[in-house]
């Protein structure tokens, strides 16, 4: 079982993921990046960042829990979760994910659940941080996305 | 017994505070100590009914009965990725 998963309060290398998941029985390997994305505010204001906050303990847990549930669906062979906390300026990864299989579609498949039950369920927790230094918690059960 | 609470983003906000603990009697529920914590941070009582609940680093229900000792945190809808 070769998974790496971590919270890290420094920028993520997306070439370091590929490596820790490459693998010579592997097929495919599928990497999934979460970048903060520019927004205007109907105001004016620009989005410059995002700032994160993770309950650590229990989101290492819960990832570990997604990794071995998606080890039993699909043959992985390698994985990486990291998850950045802290301020991730518009453009930068906030997650990385990258999973190796025999063939492609499995790489697919096991990839998007993780990111998706990532996004579901794992105590992290992310704020807006405007160009006027004004700040608001995402909530997404007011719809704003991710 | 002893409850040590966590707060997270949002509810640490509204709380000033990413910790606490509570005094609360044997066989307590998850719901009855949120009824204390509320009463003590009455900030949070406008998103309470949208906290998750996790106990010792993993969710429960709010009928949960909690021990002394536990780790009772207090989880806003998430928003990682």
């Amino acid at each position: 079982m070769s998974d790496w998963i971590e919270i890290l309060d420094t920028p993520l290398n997306a070439a370091d993921c590929i490596s820790r998941a490459s693998d010579v029985t592997a097929g495919g390997i599928d990497v999934f990046l979460g970048t903060t994305r520019a927004e205007k505010h109907p105001d004016g204001r620009e989005l410059v960042a995002l700032d994160y906050e993770a309950y650590d303990e229990m989101a290492i847990k819960q990832l570990h829990d997604l990794a071995r549930q998606s080890r039993e669906r699909w043959p992985i062979i390698k994985l990486v979760i990291v998850h950045r906390k802290g301020r991730v300026d518009v453009g930068h990864a906030s997650v990385i994910i990258a999973v190796s299989c025999p063939h492609r579609v499995e790489s697919f498949e096991a990839c998007r659940y993780l990111i998706d039950q990532l996004k579901a369920v794992v105590p992290i927790w992310k704020k807006e941080v405007w160009s006027d230094e004004s700040t608001s918690w995402v909530e997404p059960s007011i719809g704003t996305q991710g | 017994m002893t409850i040590n609470i966590r707060f997270f983003a949002l509810a640490r906000d509204l709380a000033q505070s990413g910790a606490s603990t509570i005094d609360a009697p044997d066989q307590s529920t998850v719901d009855t100590a949120l009824i204390q914590i509320v009463a003590q941070f009455p900030a949070l009582s406008r998103i309470e009914p949208r906290l998750a609940t996790a106990v010792n680093q993993s969710y429960v229900s709010r009928d949960h009965v909690l021990t002394h000792g536990d780790e009772l945190a207090l989880i806003p809808p998430v928003s990682g990725g």
